[in-house]
């Protein structure tokens, strides 16, 4: 079913390498004197979120800027706590990790940042940068700069030996794109958060670094977890998607069924907006507000019901659950069986 | 591999291009030569000084050599009205003036960045503790705090120094926390840390280094103020009697009616000190400044 057709997963391994249940990360707004007025206001940039990855899958999380999906890769990597719920990676709370067990988890669990310029410190020469991980891992030095031309020449940086030596201002946004990838994959982890890795790039060097991203992927069997706002980069990359909006999971299921059948008003929103290169194609984009709701103050009930063109009674009242329609999950009240709407 | 020779030059190079003295700026390469002047002049100032500044000196005709004009009896700057030698309690004066400057600016340095890396790193309570205390040593009136402390602890210069500890590292903690909090947020912070790095190792490595050449822009801030408040102090009486620095000469001068017996000789001198030692280090700090903010221009 899922997975099905990009590369072939081992039975035994598709048990879920992470699982994330009813994860939550609100930030309280204003400081202590107006929480003591009452008047601090919370922001739910991930709220009750639930999904498990298996073993060797691609996941796209897709959503519009601000609907938690950054936020969501960065408490899967503990760069932010979550304020509930659960993450679980290989059998252990990735929650509750300290100190080795966290450096430990940090050789497995690796992040591809957005924007290639600012994650690589412009002091330091590519050498250093992708020194380390290794030396954090206790790689002995004499074998670290064969590590870094490895990594390097499996992102395909031709000739890494003379890239060693120079800072990240002297290398174009690919090659340093690259190099951020080879960071991230220098100790041979298990599982990659790519945040939007090609946004900031030329839509000319974009190609080439997807396609190395999917190469080395699918040569390591890497879990991986790709963010992006671009229905038509993750439907390459990723076989499936989780769709999010304002905080909350909207549709999860195979890629290549939400393309053809968006079920959510939201997805359909979002796949009625990639654009079709075919002019004279009638095209006719779902009408949905401009903007998003103000995330301090999400409308009750469903949070897309306002930008939602079929929205009726129940949608106010009721936060819509995720149920299983065929091969998927969707949040909407649409969907529900104990309805019987349709 | 010759790469690897550059990368790798001697310590003392590398120490030496860390400061990141603003070499660019005419005003700061001026800031420095006088500081380059006075630094040799207290280095040696045992050679170059002709008395012991406090000694009290006699004529060839045994006389008390007090009040003698500039270039009477060989005293190049004259003497005071205890017979000591000017020019030479001016030399000595600079010796006590770099060692309050130079160690009051290397407290406030240290201890104000040091305040600002943990308090910006870290944040949540620690961040408020800090700043609360920051909070609290900004509502201290500097100079009658020192004035408190010199009454409390014996009068040494030392107080000044102490003083500038207590007090003055809550602006290099302010700027330097501030400084921190956006530099913790840049990507690269983020992949240290999701690299394994310790929040030690964060700190060194990749947040300290861009907090130097504000450390420094502060230190030098901070040696101006160290020596007028000595000075300050001193004039107002509450000085190490021992010591002679520039102020204790202002107000040995003062307090023997130099301006009415007109020995300009006497209390110009150490004005004119203090006023190129202290706007010294403001054209250092502008140079300091134009590295910090080039958009700033001038």
């Amino acid at each position: 079913m899922a997975g099905a057709g990009m590369r072939p997963i081992d039975p035994i391994a598709s048990e879920p390498l992470v699982s994330i249940r009813d994860v939550q990360l609100h930030y309280r707004m204003g400081g202590i004197f107006s929480a003591m007025r009452g008047r601090s206001s919370v922001v739910k940039a991930v709220d009750g979120v639930s999904f498990e990855i298996r073993r060797g899958e691609s996941v796209g999380l897709l959503g519009e800027s601000g609907c938690g999906k950054t936020s969501m890769g960065r408490l899967l990597l503990k760069l932010e706590e979550a304020t509930g719920g659960e993450i679980v990676f290989a059998g252990e709370p990735v929650t509750a990790l300290k100190r080795a067990a966290l450096k430990r988890y940090r050789a497995r669990a690796q992040l591809i940042f957005q924007n290639p310029f600012d994650a690589v410190n412009p002091r330091f020469s590519i050498r250093a940068a992708l020194s380390e991980p290794l030396e954090n891992a206790g790689i002995p030095a004499a074998e670290r700069e064969g590590r870094i031309v490895k990594a390097l020449e499996l992102v395909r940086l031709p000739q890494p030996q003379q890239f060693l030596d120079r800072y990240p201002h002297q290398l174009s946004g690919g090659q340093l794109q690259r190099v951020v990838m080879a960071r991230a994959l220098i100790l041979e982890p298990d599982f990659v958060v790519a945040d939007e890795p090609v946004s900031m790039l030329d839509v000319s060097v974009r190609a080439g670094v997807l396609n190395v991203f999917r190469d080395v992927r699918d040569r390591l069997g890497l879990t991986a977890i790709y963010i992006s706002h671009d229905l038509a980069l993750v439907r390459y990359v990723c076989e499936r998607t989780i769709v999010m909006y304002l905080g909350k999971v909207m549709e999860d299921g195979p890629t290549e069924d939400i393309v053809r059948e968006p079920l959510h008003p939201y997805t359909q929103a979002l796949v009625a907006a990639v654009p079709v290169p075919q002019p004279d194609q009638s095209h006719d984009p779902l009408p949905i507000g401009r903007g998003a709701p103000d995330p301090r103050n999400p409308p009750s009930g469903c949070v897309f019901r306002d930008r939602c063109p079929y929205a009726f009674e129940r949608c106010p009242v009721e936060v819509p659950r995720l149920r299983q329609v065929g091969t998927r999950k969707v949040a909407c009240h649409l969907f529900d069986d104990t309805t019987g709407k349709q | 591999m010759p790469e690897l020779a550059i990368a790798r030059s001697g310590l003392p190079t590398r120490l030496f291009r860390s400061l990141r003295l603003p070499l660019n700026d005419r005003f700061a390469v001026f800031g420095l030569l006088i500081y380059l002047v006075f630094v040799v002049t207290a280095l040696f100032a045992d050679q170059i000084a002709p008395y012991d500044p406090t000694e009290i000196l006699y004529t060839e005709d045994y006389d008390l050599a007090a009040d003698m004009r500039p270039g009477q009896e060989g005293f190049i700057l004259g003497t005071t009205s205890l017979g000591r030698d000017v020019f030479s309690q001016l030399v000595y004066g600079t010796r006590s003036a770099l060692l309050i400057g130079v160690t009051a600016a290397f407290m406030v340095a240290l201890i104000g960045s040091l305040v600002g890396l943990v308090s910006g790193y870290f944040g949540g309570w620690t961040d408020a503790v800090l700043m609360r205390l920051a909070d609290i040593a900004f509502g201290i009136p500097f100079l009658p705090f020192v004035i408190v402390l010199a009454a409390f602890l014996e009068p040494s210069i030392w107080n000044v120094v102490l003083a500038m500890a207590l007090v003055l590292w809550r602006d290099t903690a302010r700027v330097i926390r501030s400084q921190v909090l956006t530099l913790r947020s840049r990507g690269y912070v983020d992949a240290a840390r999701v690299a394994g790095s310790s929040d030690a190792k964060i700190i060194l490595r990749h947040i300290a280094p861009n907090i130097l050449p504000l450390s420094f822009l502060y230190g030098s801030i901070a040696i101006g103020w160290a020596i007028l408040t000595e000075a300050s102090i001193s004039f107002l009486g509450f000085g190490d009697p021992e010591s002679i620095s520039w102020g204790y000469m202002l107000q040995d001068a003062f307090a023997s009616q130099a301006l009415a017996k007109q020995a300009y000789y006497w209390f110009v001198p150490p004005g004119l000190c203090i006023i190129l030692v202290v706007s010294a280090g403001f054209f250092i700090t502008r140079g300091y400044e134009n590295i910090l903010f080039p958009k700033l221009g001038r």
